[in-house]
């Protein structure tokens, strides 16, 4: 499950902000921000892609760097949302 | 105002070289075209006649004959300097101020140059000592391009002239690209083309006995941060009385003046102290957009009527961009990353349409009194750095852009990222411009392999840091982000792409009473708190306009001049040619960047909420595939004729 939701961030990331160039594909761990790959406007297409996919709803409060700057943030956030969802 | 080009060395048919250069920038001087040929050297000229209208016709040779003067721009102080040469016993043949050049050349040598208050590219020939000298003026408002190609220096007022020697070819400098999509501009003396390089501002070069040298003859510079600061007690008098000066001098023509009007502080200062100064109504022109975010017509009108101006507006609606953008492209002689040439191009047109040959601008006052929103930044960076956790003072952020939406709906966390508060650092040269930088090289993620393999361990921000004067680390902060601004992106980019070549490509001559050099530096010594005042930008600006201006223009906030990007090449602006630059076929054949990955981003950008770095990698993909077609191609296709 987190290694598939891992693989569609990333390709979400690769086609919407990095326009299909694979090799410029940040590690997992590493900072979306700091390597250049989304902006101001980027973050916002990053939420409502999480919402449109998953079906979850992303508060103001969730949209800080600590959930959502890098692959792994991203999987981890959504992880805990559809557990919490389901719980 | 004008345009030149000229040789030293041996050509082959100097007569019809010099006209084939001058013909390409004809649009520079409508008026007249001359041409001067000796054995060793030759100067074209072509003239838009503004003072000395009957007298002034170039080259121009003294009375010995041995000096021969090719000449663009204005020497605003020709008059003072006049009545000092004449004083000495010199007298002069005709009323321009291209005369009292040859004369102080004459007198003083390349020293000249120290005397001279104005906007200026020129070439002396020198045939006593076979030297040939190329001088720009201080700020670099007039271009100066030179190449040298079998034992033969060329020069030119525009790069497409110089396309027109023996052996020079058009062809994409990919480190200048990569400082576009970096800094905006190339470093001069680079330019987009190889081989062919810029003249840098405030710059001499001497041609003579076989060698070449060249020097800054001024420098801008700023006292030390710890420096005991100036006395501030008449600095807002002072600032009144030079800024009224360099209208003035600005005001002297044959012909009549008008003015641009923003509608923000600095044009209608300008425009308002002009005013005064014109027996009829001054005509001031305006540019208007039909997006609010862009638009600022009230205010205009209203400077307008508060000054009684005549005043004209060209409304930019959509697709006017994306039809003019091609000639801007070829005017502007580079790719460019924004599109906010565009409007000026058209504004130079209504100017040139309403007969008026030479207007003032407010341009430079960003520069000089710290206006830009990228100065605050910088300070609000340093602000937050001091207490990374806070929680608070990234809010200040959001305040500094308010019409950039993206940013007001940003947690406070993500504004300190994006910002770059966490990591960034204090002593680093480049603090105030690093956010610009790292935002503007997003759009290289459209780079081809190849050009990413040619570019590897190039980084344009360090080479820019390089090129930093040895003082510059014992500057205020503010100060050093203001010579990155004023010494880098004012010539590379707003007087040229913004500023010259739109109004030359209408022969429009514009004047910078901000860009005088005694306000210059009497801004620089200045304490930076009277430039920026906290969070309030311009302030010994806005206390010095007084009553020249109604208040509500004089408090306004300054609001960025902008032009929609991509969305210009959207709806109405698609028109053909953009397909056919950014179409997977020419983006391979030209190889600088990914077919595909172009084809997404314009699919992308057809959606309203592409951000900055979307539009900045259209504007600057579209604009480097127009280059190709404008100068690369068509010099190929010249060649077959040939």
């Amino acid at each position: 499950m987190t290694e598939m939701t891992k693989n569609e961030i990333r390709n979400f990331i690769v086609e919407s902000f990095l326009f299909g160039d694979t090799a410029s594909a940040p590690a997992d761990d590493a900072s979306l921000i700091e390597n250049g790959v989304i902006d101001s406007t980027a973050v916002l297409e990053l939420v409502a892609f999480i919402e449109e996919r998953y079906g979850i709803a992303v508060s103001d409060a969730d949209i800080v760097p600590a959930n959502l700057d890098s692959v792994a943030r991203i999987d981890a956030f959504i992880q805990s949302k559809v557990g919490a969802v389901a719980a | 105002m004008c345009g030149f080009a000229g040789y030293f060395g041996p050509v082959r048919e100097p007569d019809a070289l010099l006209r084939r250069m001058v013909g390409s920038i004809a649009h520079r001087g409508p008026d007249e075209q001359g041409i001067f040929v000796s054995p060793e050297a030759g100067l074209g000229h072509a003239r838009l006649s503004i003072v000395g209208l009957a007298d002034g016709q170039q080259p121009m040779s003294d009375a010995s004959g041995s000096l021969t003067i090719a000449f663009n721009g204005e020497i605003f102080n020709y008059v003072e300097l006049r009545d000092e040469l004449r004083a000495k016993g010199r007298s002069f043949r005709t009323s321009s101020d291209t005369e009292v050049i040859l004369h102080l050349y004459d007198e003083m040598g390349e020293d000249c140059l120290s005397r001279l208050n104005g906007d200026f590219a020129f070439a002396i020939w020198d045939a006593r000592r076979h030297r040939m000298m190329l001088a720009r003026d201080r700020m670099g408002v007039r271009p100066l391009f030179y190449t040298q190609k079998g034992g033969t220096l060329y020069f030119a007022s525009e790069i497409k002239a110089l396309l027109d020697a023996p052996g020079v070819t058009a062809e994409l400098d990919p480190i200048a690209l990569d400082q576009v999509f970096t800094l905006w501009a190339p470093i001069a003396p680079r330019t987009a083309f190889v081989g062919i390089n810029e003249l840098e501002p405030a710059s001499v070069m001497l041609v003579e006995n076989g060698r070449t040298t060249i020097r800054p003859y001024w420098s801008l510079e700023f006292p030390a941060a710890d420096a005991r600061p100036a006395d501030e007690s008449n600095s807002v008098e002072e600032l009144r009385e030079l800024l009224t000066d360099a209208v003035r001098i600005r005001m002297r023509a044959d012909v009549p003046v008008g003015s641009f009007l923003s509608g923000g502080l600095d044009s209608s200062l300008v425009s308002a102290i002009a005013a005064r100064m014109t027996p009829e109504s001054l005509k001031t022109f305006s540019v208007s957009f039909d997006s609010p975010e862009h638009d600022e017509s009230a205010f205009q009108q209203e400077m307008a009527a508060a000054i009684g101006s005549e005043h004209r507006t060209v409304a930019c609606r959509d697709g006017d961009i994306a039809r003019v953008f091609p000639d801007v492209i070829r005017h502007a002689e580079r790719p460019i990353i924004r599109t906010a040439p565009a409007p000026l191009y058209s504004l130079s047109g209504l100017v040139r349409d309403s007969g008026i040959k030479v207007v003032l601008t407010g341009e430079g006052a960003d520069e000089v009194f710290a206006g830009y929103d990228l100065f605050k930044e910088a300070r609000v960076r340093r602000f937050c750095a001091r207490q990374p956790g806070s929680r608070m003072r990234p809010h200040l952020f959001r305040k500094l852009y308010p019409y950039l939406p993206g940013l007001q709906q940003q947690s406070v966390e993500y504004l300190a990222a994006f910002f770059g508060v966490g990591d960034a650092t204090l002593n680093d040269p480049l603090f105030s411009h690093r956010p610009r930088f790292k935002a503007t090289s997003g759009a290289k993620v459209f780079y081809s392999e190849a050009l990413r393999d040619t570019l590897k361990g190039y980084d344009a921000a360090e080479d820019l840091a390089s090129r930093l004067p040895r003082a510059f680390t014992t500057w205020h902060p503010l100060n050093q982000a203001q010579y990155l601004e004023t010494r880098f992106l004012m010539p590379g980019y707003i007087l040229s792409s913004q500023g010259d070549r739109m109004a030359m490509a209408h022969g429009i001559e514009g004047r910078f009473p901000f860009l005088d050099h005694r306000l210059v530096e009497f801004a620089a010594k200045l304490n930076p708190e009277q430039k920026l005042k906290g969070l309030s930008e311009k302030d010994i600006l806005r206390k010095a306009a007084g009553d020249l201006l109604p208040t509500n223009i004089r408090e306004r906030p300054k609001q960025p001049y902008r032009a929609p990007d991509s969305q210009a090449f959207t709806g109405r602006g698609d028109l053909g040619y953009v397909g056919d630059c950014l179409s997977e076929d020419n983006v391979a054949s030209t190889g600088l960047f990914n077919p595909k990955a172009v084809t997404k981003l314009r699919q992308k950008c057809r959606a309203p909420t592409s951000g900055f770095r979307d539009n900045a990698a259209f504007v600057g993909i579209l604009s480097t595939e127009l280059w190709q077609r404008s100068f690369v191609q068509q010099n190929r296709h010249k060649e077959k004729a040939a």
